[in-house]
């Protein structure tokens, strides 16, 4: 059952006054911040940000054929349990949880529902922290602009087996949306929700600050995953945080395709032992897209574990940057903790920048991290050439073959087989014989 | 084993701990006084009879010391403990480098007497260079290497008497601008060595310098400038031990080092500097076509040692390599790494560091590996192992890696360890004790890198590791 919103409401004067607070703090934490320079270490590589972020704004309500257009396209996910569909941060679709879950007591809002009627639920968590990684002023920004999202709320011992998904799209040149996501995850709950971030058309030039924030409690099983696929003139920030507790399991997917600058932190912190956290990425650079991605992983208690893969693909004359710190506090003993990135150089104008650290106070822990940085095997693509597979075709596989290791863990065979089809989509231009 | 048994062992491995822990009476002839303005700056120039392009490159750095903010937006807080104006910038005994032992002060002998340096030289050394405080107290070198063209001079007498040859080079490898304590450097640098290897000349024996610091406050700049001609070969080896003070010393060093097209150079630094001192130090090589640098580094004393090793590889298949052992014990932070920047086609980098983390000790990894565009062939391996011996011990690691370019491949590998309970257990159920084990453990650990050493420093390294490891345990 699908409902279709024609009326939205702006983010209103009805708003709870820690809300209220939490926005004027938000646009202070803008306005007073410096503009990041690559001097700052969280900056380091990072091309300048010399566009005038006051010239974005937020959008009216889209005409129809947006909005048929994003409702059309909003496939990405197959058979979701419950979806809602944002154009501009207005909301244009949703389909709610089937009943017996609500009955079961979970919740899945839009933020303007989740503010009106569950401001307590919100309260703990929304806007109370940003990332940090560098980005605190767009966050700022973030929070006193933010009227469109979820919030996903899962009480103790439920189990949602089918995906949740969410579409955030971009129509209007020149404007701004500022997604939330919040997931509340209670104790031995489990749950999976999937963000889809892109664009109506491929012209509108848009700035996405994005933020989403999980919480994990106890022995809960949480499943999150964001495709960003805007076009090639946005400019994307996406601030992402975790909390995992005693025995969470935590598995993060980002799956990084468009934008022409799309930056990228994701910081999880582990607070209690027997959590499980891992990270993945991919991402595929082309032309002069910049993928500047940023995390944290920061161990509190012992007995954890958390494992970092971030893939990249450069073609053109692309850059990525990663730069990934793991952080192990005293006392956080028999930590595993293991950060990767993996950059494949598709053409020799591409630039690759690894930093990946690690800040270690404990001794009796296991941590790695490891970066590579190379060009396709030459035995490799031989090896196809001389079966008679095409030049063109063999490098494909070699590249989706590269890609593999992640999408496999996606965990959903019509999401990775979706994913595989964006990638040939990208790559089929890429690639020539 | 019997207890008797047990002191003799221990009597035969014994060090002794005091080595390097004395000091005489300071009484200098020349003496720049506290604090660094244009004065002493002009001062220092006028003491060592300079030319006035050295007294200008002096103060034009001395410009820049001032103008530089101090790098604590990534490195250490500690840094802003460093009071300048309480330091004294330069010293001397007003004397000529001496040529013979004879001529060398009676108390600067017995200082090298304790610290083995004659018997170093009647050994197999070629050369030796030893600094007292700022300048070079003696000395000399064997006939048959003057014979065969090689200069090995200190600083002052090198852009003095050969400046034809120094000076195409000095300063050119790391400007002034650079970083702030390499202008710092540029502005009162005086002793260190400089040295020129004649095309073709390889020298077989190493070539041995001796640094210490002796007076209170005073901070050591000296700078070294090596040059091996086109298919040269040469091994440069210092050593570092200072007697301990109570309040903080500053010693910033610049050492550049030149391979001309196919030269090999290998230079190795043992540090043992006391616990009090910053060291500060900008080392960087240039590899031109096919030659070869290899930084040998090991760290084990200081307050803060910030040194990260370079390689500029300028040339098509130059190689650069850094070895490095970094051992901090508790009020310690060594914070060392490598600098490789790809200039060149099919050039080659290897970077290996190992430290180790005592007690409260904090050892850190910093790096960077830069391919730029345009590039083809080039490969870099950095490899970074920290053991950690203490629960409370800590370790860093920050590589910085950018990649562009053709069939470049690059691979960082890091990982964190602590010594096994199984190890230890093994080595006790043996009959050894758990302070014995440990160092066995340790040393076998570095074991692969300080076989990388010539063999008197990989023993006097092992005891001085041994030394370090002492109480840690239990």
């Amino acid at each position: 059952m699908n409902t279709t919103v024609n009326t939205h409401t702006t983010a209103n004067a009805l708003e709870p006054q820690w809300l209220l607070d939490r926005r004027n703090s938000g646009n202070e934490t803008y306005s007073n911040l410096p503009v990041p320079s690559a001097k700052d270490e969280n900056w380091r590589f990072a091309s300048v940000l010399s566009e005038d972020i006051d010239a974005f704004k937020s959008a009216p309500m889209p005409e129809d054929h947006a909005i048929d257009y994003a409702l059309s396209n909003s496939k990405l996910v197959e058979d979701p349990i419950a979806e809602l569909i944002f154009v501009d941060d207005h909301l244009v679709q949703s389909k709610p949880l089937p009943k017996e879950l609500i009955d079961k007591g979970v919740r899945f809002l839009s933020l303007n529902e989740a503010i009106e009627d569950h401001s307590h639920l919100l309260e703990p968590y929304f806007l109370k922290d940003s990332t940090r990684l560098g980005s605190q002023k767009y966050f700022g920004l973030h929070a006193s602009n933010v009227k469109a999202g979820a919030v996903l709320y899962v009480p103790k011992g439920v189990e949602i087996n089918e995906p949740i998904a969410v579409y955030h799209w971009s129509n209007t040149d020149k404007g701004l949306i500022c997604p939330h996501t919040l997931i509340i995850a209670e104790a031995q709950s489990k749950v999976s929700l999937i963000d889809v971030l892109a664009s109506t058309t491929e012209e509108n030039r848009c700035l996405n600050i994005s933020a989403s924030n999980i919480q994990g409690h106890p022995s809960a099983n949480i499943y999150r995953k964001v495709i960003q696929n805007f076009n090639s003139k946005t400019l994307s920030f996406q601030l992402d945080s975790a909390i995992a507790d005693r025995d969470t399991q935590l598995e993060n997917i980002a799956i990084n395709l468009g934008a022409a600058k799309a930056r990228y932190e994701n910081q999880i912190k582990i607070n209690g032992s027997g959590a499980h956290v891992t990270m993945y990425s991919l991402s595929v650079a082309e032309e002069t897209q910049e993928f500047d991605q940023r995390t944290f992983q920061t161990h509190n208690a012992p007995n954890s574990v958390s494992d970092l893969l971030y893939k990249n693909a450069l073609f053109d004359t692309s850059r990525t940057i990663f730069s990934g710190l793991i952080q192990v506090e005293e006392g956080a003993q028999q930590t595993d903790a293991y950060q990767t990135n993996r950059n494949l150089l598709l053409d020799q104008r591409a630039d690759a920048n690894a930093l990946p650290g690690l800040e270690i106070l404990a001794n009796d822990v296991k941590c790695s991290h490891g970066a590579t940085t190379g060009n396709i095997d030459e035995d490799e693509l031989f090896y196809m050439l001389s079966r008679g597979i095409p030049h063109r075709v063999a490098m494909q596989l070699i590249v989706l073959g590269f890609f593999e290791e992640i999408i496999e863990k996606l965990g959903s065979d019509s999401l990775a087989e979706n994913i595989r089809k964006l990638l040939e989509e990208k790559f089929a231009s890429k690639i020539k014989s | 084993m019997s207890e008797s048994i047990i002191n003799e062992q221990e009597e035969a491995i014994k060090v002794d701990y005091e080595k390097g822990n004395f000091s005489f009476p300071e009484d200098y002839t020349y003496d720049a006084g506290t604090g660094l303005n244009e004065e002493t700056v002009a001062y220092i120039s006028k003491v060592k009879n300079e030319a006035e392009w050295v007294k200008e490159f002096r103060l034009k750095a001395l410009e820049i010391f001032n103008k530089k903010p101090m790098p604590t937006h990534w490195a250490s807080k500690d840094l802003e403990n460093i009071v300048f104006d309480n330091i004294r910038y330069y010293l001397s005994k007003g004397q000529k480098p001496s040529r013979t032992w004879d001529e060398v002060p009676d108390d600067v002998k017995e200082t090298f007497e304790r610290l083995g340096i004659p018997e170093q030289e009647r050994k197999f050394l070629a050369g030796v260079e030893a600094q007292f405080d700022s300048e070079a107290a003696y000395s000399r070198m064997k006939e048959d290497l003057e014979k065969e063209g090689v200069i090995f001079v200190g600083s002052t007498e090198g852009l003095e008497k050969y400046p034809e040859i120094f000076r195409p080079y000095f300063g050119k490898v790391i400007p002034s601008a650079d970083n702030k304590f390499s202008a710092l450097n540029s502005a009162v640098f005086s002793g260190g060595s400089f040295i020129y290897v004649p095309k073709g000349v390889k020298l077989k024996q190493p070539l041995q310098a001796y640094f210490r610091i002796n007076a209170e406050n005073f901070g050591q700049f000296e700078r070294t400038l090596i040059i091996a001609d086109e298919g040269s070969e040469i091994t440069y080896m210092e050593g570092c031990t200072a007697p301990k003070f109570e309040t903080a010393t500053l010693h910033s060093a610049v050492v550049e080092l030149v391979a001309l097209k196919n030269a090999k150079i290998q230079y190795i630094t043992v540090q043992n500097w006391s616990n009090n001192v910053f060291n500060l130090v900008t080392k960087r090589a240039h590899a031109e076509e096919n030659a070869e640098v290899k930084w040998i580094d090991c760290n084990i004393g200081s307050r803060l040692t910030m040194k990260y090793p370079g390689v500029v590889l300028k040339g098509r298949k130059a190689r650069g390599e850094v070895l490095s052992i970094a051992l901090a014990n508790d009020g310690q932070h060594q914070d060392t790494g490598a600098k490789m920047i790809h200039l060149a086609d099919e050039t080659s980098s290897n970077i290996i560091s190992k430290s180790i983390s005592i007690g409260k000790g904090r050892s850190t990894y910093r790096g960077q590996v830069h391919m730029p565009k345009h590039l083809k062939n080039c490969k870099n391996n950095t490899e970074c192992d920290a053991l950690l011996i203490n629960t409370n011990s800590r370790t860093d690691t920050y590589p910085a890696i950018t990649t562009r370019g053709e069939g470049n491949t690059v691979q960082h590998e890091a990982s964190v360890s602590k010594v096994s309970a199984e190890q230890i257990f093994y080595m006790m159920q043996r009959g050894l004790s758990e302070g014995e084990a440990m160092s066995l453990a340790v040393n076998g650990f570095v074991n692969d890198l300080l076989k990388a050493f010539p063999m008197e420093y990989s023993v006097e390294l092992k005891r001085l590791i041994d030394m370090e490891m002492e109480g840690s345990v239990g």
